[in-house]
């Protein structure tokens, strides 16, 4: 025991402090990093506001080749495309997680645990694809759109892949719920399912949150997919039409267009632009989840 | 306790040791492999020649089966071909990264000017022609179109295939990306008909990432018309006989109805140097307007005359 700890004191001052170094130096680093991407996209996103006018730039008309950079179209449509994947995945995924936590016998949730995390990693272009030759003729054919490129079927492969993230964070929240809790409920003379709905799921509701948050997130900035699967039609997404016609995401314009542009020119300082509105989005959704979690571990973990 | 620490000392040292062999073992080996393969550039530098050649991707395929049968005939080259778009070759070249741009477009005001400002003068070889085929579902009853008309589709202006004489069905509009030298082709000449306006396509245009994801969008669906170079029509996809007016012969594109220029829609495809080419990029050039058209004529592409 003495000649252990002794040991340890003998190697802090050694490679020890080099180790912690090494560790401290990494970590700030990657705030650096981020600190650093942030002040990248504010150089060559800003002058995009100072080029054009503002009139022109949050213009509904996206046509970048002949000086027409209204991003409207571009900013709705990947919010339409967000909030569509949503509404589909929050009510799957809190069902999985509450199937997986509270309903499924111990063996399944062995084997469906695992299954969740390899859904998470299938890469985003072998779901686009699949939306491109599965999930396409499907929409077209099944919900009469003139074309199976569309908000939905960008929306269906996004609810898939913001599924995993919204699973495993619910199931995380249910299960800090106390067993106190279920036992609580359950001798009151209340069923499992009234159990579940009144209780448990009350109980675990800002993890909750912080799962569609999460899976917004993920959603938001999904690029790959999006870019096969919604035809990246750079229309005003508004009527009640807009979900069975194409769509164009701020991503799927930044992969397309960014290859091909002149470095310095204006095209390129607004997609830098587009970049920079995208990175505050997502960083508000990010800070939105953190201060639910945070309160949450406030109040001790539950509520 | 001490010989305890020693001991344990003595271990990393021989550890370390055995670490440091190892690594200067590495670098020995390494530095023998980078001695070895200079020694072979040094010694191929007279015969080896390598050409760097990037750009459009309408020329990208042709563009990999000159270097084929050239390099077939000439193993002493070794030539790279990669796509990206006309626009992407362009600025590699002006940068001085590639020896050869493909575009499937003439080189813009700007581009010359950046060029010249990094002082380099562009020079343009036209290489090959290409038709863009006007191409819709096989089960679509519409056979032709007047130029006029494929410009009032894709501006919006005709909505229904029942416009033009077929079925009644919406019209889906698919399009290359606006960075892809067949799309500045297409609206410069076929939706703005080659006259000074500022036509656009519609918002509601399916910008593809590819030609084969028009392929792939025609062959699949009825309401959908498309665009794309000769050479990238499959069997699957009906191309439409274009008339430059309500008068004149409706023509179907091909080889012929390019060369003698009773077909709309053809446009020249450039190679791009930087200054007179000289060596084995001047051979090579020369080899392509040459003997390389039979490459042209394989691909679906239309050779010069």
């Amino acid at each position: 025991m003495r000649r252990s700890r002794r040991t340890l004191v003998a190697l802090r001052s050694g490679p020890e402090w080099a180790i912690e170094a090494i560790i401290r130096v990494l970590g700030v680093s990657t705030i650096g990093l981020v600190a650093l991407i942030f002040i990248f996209l504010l150089t060559e996103g800003l002058p995009a506001f100072f080029e054009i006018p503002l009139g022109n730039l949050l213009g509904i008309r996206w046509y970048p080749t002949s000086e027409l950079y209204g991003t409207l179209p571009l900013l709705l449509g990947s919010v339409l495309i967000t909030v569509v994947a949503m509404i589909i995945a929050f009510p799957l995924g809190v069902c999985t997680a509450v199937f997986i936590r509270e309903i499924a016998p111990a063996w399944a949730r062995e084997i469906l645990k695992p299954m969740v995390e390899v859904l998470a990693g299938i890469p985003s272009v072998v779901l686009g694809f699949f939306g491109m030759v599965v999930l396409a003729p499907v929409v077209r054919e099944g919900l009469g759109a003139p074309t199976g490129l569309t908000t939905f079927t960008g929306a269906l492969v996004l609810a898939y892949m913001a599924l995993p993230t919204i699973i495993s964070v619910a199931e995380d929240a249910l299960d800090a719920v106390p067993k106190s809790y279920r036992d609580a409920g359950l001798a009151m003379g209340a069923t499992e399912w009234q159990t579940i709905w009144r209780v448990v799921l009350p109980a675990a509701r800002s993890g909750i949150l912080m799962a569609l948050m999460l899976g917004m997130g993920r959603a938001i900035g999904e690029t790959m997919a999006v870019m096969m699967v919604t035809g990246n039609a750079a229309r005003m997404p508004v009527g009640l039409d807009a979900l069975l016609r194409p769509v164009r995401t701020m991503t799927a314009t930044i992969a397309a267009e960014m290859g091909e542009v002149a470095s310095g020119s204006t095209h390129y300082h607004v997609l830098f632009a587009i970049a920079l509105i995208l990175f505050v989005l997502v960083f508000a959704i990010t800070l939105a989840s953190a201060s639910v979690m945070f309160r949450r571990r406030e109040r001790g973990g539950l509520r | 306790m001490q010989r305890y620490r020693n001991r344990r000392l003595d271990v990393l040292r021989a550890s370390s040791r055995r670490w440091l062999v190892l690594a200067a073992l590495i670098c020995a080996l390494a530095g023998c492999g980078g001695q070895q393969l200079e020694g072979q550039v040094s010694n191929a530098a007279g015969t080896i020649a390598s050409i760097q050649n990037k750009g459009s991707d309408t020329i990208v395929n042709l563009a990999l089966a000159w270097v084929e049968a050239y390099t077939a005939a000439y193993p002493q080259v070794s030539i790279s071909v990669t796509g990206g778009g006309s626009g992407t070759g362009i600025a590699a070249m002006i940068n001085g990264t590639v020896d050869i741009a493909n575009a499937s477009r003439e080189m813009k005001e700007e581009e010359y000017q950046a060029a010249r400002a990094n002082g380099i003068e562009p020079i343009e070889h036209v290489v090959a022609q290409d038709a863009i085929a006007v191409v819709v579902h096989p089960d679509n009853p519409v056979d032709q179109l007047t130029l006029q008309q494929v410009s009032d589709i894709y501006t919006g202006r005709i909505t229904n295939w029942l416009q033009v004489g077929g079925e009644d069905r919406p019209i889906v509009l698919l399009s290359r990306e606006s960075n892809s030298g067949t799309y500045v082709y297409f609206l410069e000449n076929v939706v703005r008909l080659g006259k000074e306006s500022d036509l656009l396509l519609s918002p509601d245009t399916l910008l593809m990432p590819s030609s084969e994801g028009i392929g792939a969008e025609v062959r699949q669906n009825r309401n959908a018309i498309g665009y794309d170079g000769l050479g990238y029509v499959t069997h699957e996809e009906k191309m439409l006989a274009i008339a430059r007016d309500d008068a004149g012969p409706y023509v179907l594109p091909s080889a012929s109805s390019v060369n003698d220029g009773t077909y709309a829609i053809a446009r020249p495809l450039y190679m791009y140097t930087a200054g007179e080419p000289t060596g084995a990029v001047a051979s090579f050039i020369q080899w392509v307007l040459t003997e390389g058209q039979v490459q042209v004529d394989d691909l679906g592409f239309v050779p010069l005359q």
